[in-house]
């Protein structure tokens, strides 16, 4: 297995009240070739912002401030702007969350895909368009030829977010980004994407970060599951166990509190409070005034990794139950 | 010679943006609304401008002695040597002062003025002048505030700072009295004052731009050819600035019948161009304080100044509607 992405220790942040505030704090990452991982978090968390920290495109005031990332062995932070613009589209890809304003509503969608060909590769304008097409057959667009000349108003917002994953697969990244790729979507149009999603990574081979907030699709695709709250990664593991057997109690909030799961007719359960805003976070454990399992170490030091068997968590509870 | 290269590059950029109108459908569709919406007054524009297109044809006739001048076509399809030795009545026999019999009566349907020339004639040649101001003072101006504009909003920062300081202290500055100045220091004739008329008039789209494109630059599609890797220039061109088309053509539309008022204002001062509507009106004030008053001259020139500034912003209104995006939704 190669490692197609390697994040560690990456700090984001953007100008608030008191200084620099970070959004995204000293993340750890890894995927490898052929995997999924899901990125899973509340809004805010700042797992958007991660994802677009990993082609460098965190918008301006906002910056990179310390870490390594590093897509199919290049150091991304250490890239000049034109070698970092080749990279982008031909290592990695991305997807963004709403197919309604990703595509240039004023072309055609076929030379939006054509010009992604062409980007990477020194190709003519007929044979463009002809892997074009070929791309649109992949993505299950019917009439692939004819829905070249289309309009982006003229597709449907699933037919949309296949362009989107056409045009993204285009320069045949190593890495496909994915930001939240099924949210504006209807459900039925929301399964076959991520059928889409996964029959491509089977077939090419590719990494997929999924960027996602739905347990649902996270449980349907993914092979491994990291957790984000307040700007860092809290536990990281298989999909079956961190799914079966959490440790993290944020995670495990996070699982009590899907209506599937809970009791007919019982109220849902909750995790007390609500979500630091950045800049707002607290002292030592980020989770520990929500915490049920809070005592006194939480308050004053941030935990670090807890390694166990198939994940990692960051907990104090949980590496004192571990040391004990 | 300025001036007809000025005519000829109207008349391309107005090619130019018919070819590219024919082939994109979103911009047919959009002219088919407008015809539908607005066929009388884009009736009324379509003839001025053929009748500025007759008027730009000309050349000199070369058989005979004598100072020969180029004559268009509009004049050649007058009756040769319409002229009388001074005013006369709309439809007259007779000369307006002194009764002397005219040359050509009852055929000068608006009058003629002090030098006995056809005013209806004046009237018509004065439309040529008109569409040269707005169309070559936008030709000047849009670039410009494009340029302007969308380098400030898409670069942000430093470049931004220095847009808005320049975009400011033209604001800041009394408008006529800098549009004074301009021809004053350029010299008169029609391409002067359409430089100097865009110069100092695209303050107002470069604002807009640089906003359009402030909002644009974050829009997803832009995010979305930033992340494969699109070359910046090539996102400005590409993603950038043809989204902002519709604006260019709102803006032109309905800045055209203010450039050729401002031209008028500029004539009332005595530094617009020979041969405008705004001449003849400032001519004919004295002709008004006259014993009976010569008031055709002053309603030939006036009423063929409104009608073309009725209609073009009757066609921008129009045009406003079906091309914004927030009544776009509403369509839809």
């Amino acid at each position: 297995m190669t490692r197609v992405l390697e994040v560690e220790g990456l700090v984001v942040s953007f100008p608030g009240e008191h200084g620099r505030t970070p959004v995204v704090d000293r993340l750890d990452l890894e995927l490898d070739a052929g995997d999924t991982l899901a990125l899973v978090g509340e809004s805010g968390c700042g797992k958007s912002m991660t994802a677009l920290s990993l082609l460098r495109l965190v918008p301006r005031p906002g910056r990179i401030d310390a870490g390594r990332i590093r897509i199919d062995g290049e150091d991304l932070l250490a890239l000049r702007v034109d070698a970092l613009r080749r990279l982008r589209g031909h290592k990695a890809g991305m997807i963004f969350q709403e197919p309604m304003t990703s595509l240039n509503p004023v072309l055609r969608v076929g030379a939006q895909v054509v010009e992604a060909i062409r980007l990477h590769e020194r190709v003519g304008v007929l044979e463009a368009r002809r892997r074009a097409a070929e791309l649109f057959e992949r993505v299950g667009i019917p009439d692939p030829a004819e829905r070249l000349d289309a309009y982006p108003h003229e597709l449907s917002g699933g037919m949309k977010q296949r362009v989107m994953i056409a045009i993204a697969l285009a320069a045949r990244p190593r890495l496909l980004i994915a930001d939240e790729p099924t949210t504006a979507l209807d459900v039925t149009i929301q399964a076959q994407v991520l059928e889409l999603l996964r029959e491509l990574r089977r077939d090419t081979g590719m990494a997929v970060l999924l960027i996602t907030h739905d347990l649902g699709i996270v449980n349907e695709v993914a092979d491994r599951v990291a957790v984000m709250y307040a700007g860092r990664v809290v536990e990281v593991g298989a999909r079956e166990t961190l799914l079966g057997a959490a440790r993290h109690p944020y995670t495990q909030g996070l699982l009590r509190s899907i209506p599937a799961l809970a009791p007919r007719g019982a109220r849902l359960p909750e995790i007390p409070g609500s979500v630091p805003s950045a800049g707002a976070w607290p002292s030592g454990c980020r989770f520990h005034p929500r915490c049920p399992r809070v005592f006194d170490p939480c308050k004053q030091h941030d935990p670090d990794w807890t390694a166990l068997p198939g994940q990692r968590v960051r907990c104090h509870a949980v590496a004192r139950e571990l040391a004990s | 010679m300025l001036g007809n290269c000025a005519v000829a590059a109207l008349v391309l950029a107005g090619l130019a943006a018919a070819l590219r109108v024919g082939r994109s459908p979103l911009w047919r569709q959009a002219g088919r609304e407008l015809r539908r919406r607005r066929p009388f007054a884009l009736l009324v524009v379509a003839l001025y401008a053929a009748i500025a297109l007759l008027d730009s044809i000309a050349w000199v006739d070369h058989e005979g002695g004598g100072v020969h001048e180029a004559r268009s076509l509009l004049v050649r399809a007058f009756p040769a040597d319409f002229r009388e030795a001074s005013y006369s009545a709309p439809l007259a026999d007779v000369e307006f002062y002194g009764g002397a019999p005219l040359r050509h009566p009852g055929s000068h349907w608006l009058g003629t003025d002090i030098l006995g020339r056809d005013v209806l004639l004046q009237a018509l040649r004065g439309a040529r002048v008109a569409l040269l101001v707005g169309g070559l003072t936008s030709l000047i101006s849009i670039p410009l505030a494009l340029l302007f504009g969308v380098a400030a909003g898409y670069r942000g920062g430093r470049v931004d700072d220095v847009v808005f300081f320049v975009t400011s202290t033209l604001a800041s500055m009394p408008g006529l009295l800098l549009l004074v100045a301009l021809v004053m220091a350029l010299g008169r004739g029609p391409v002067q004052v359409c430089i100097a008329l865009g110069v100092t008039g695209w303050v107002g789209f470069a604002r807009l731009a640089r906003g359009e494109t402030f909002k644009l630059r974050e829009l997803d599609y832009v995010q979305a050819a930033r992340a494969l890797g699109v070359p910046e220039l090539r996102i400005v061109l590409r993603h950038v600035v043809p989204n902002l088309m519709h604006l260019v053509v709102i803006t032109f539309v309905l800045t055209f019948s203010g450039l050729v008022l401002s031209e008028a204002v500029l004539s009332w001062l005595g530094l617009g161009i020979d041969g405008s509507w705004g001449q003849m009106i400032d001519q004919a004030r004295d002709e008004l304080s006259r014993e009976p008053a010569i008031w055709w001259n002053l309603t030939a020139a006036s009423a063929a100044l409104f009608g073309l500034i009725l209609a073009v912003n009757l066609v921008g209104d129009a045009v406003r509607d079906i091309l914004d995006p927030r009544t776009l939704r509403e369509r839809a």
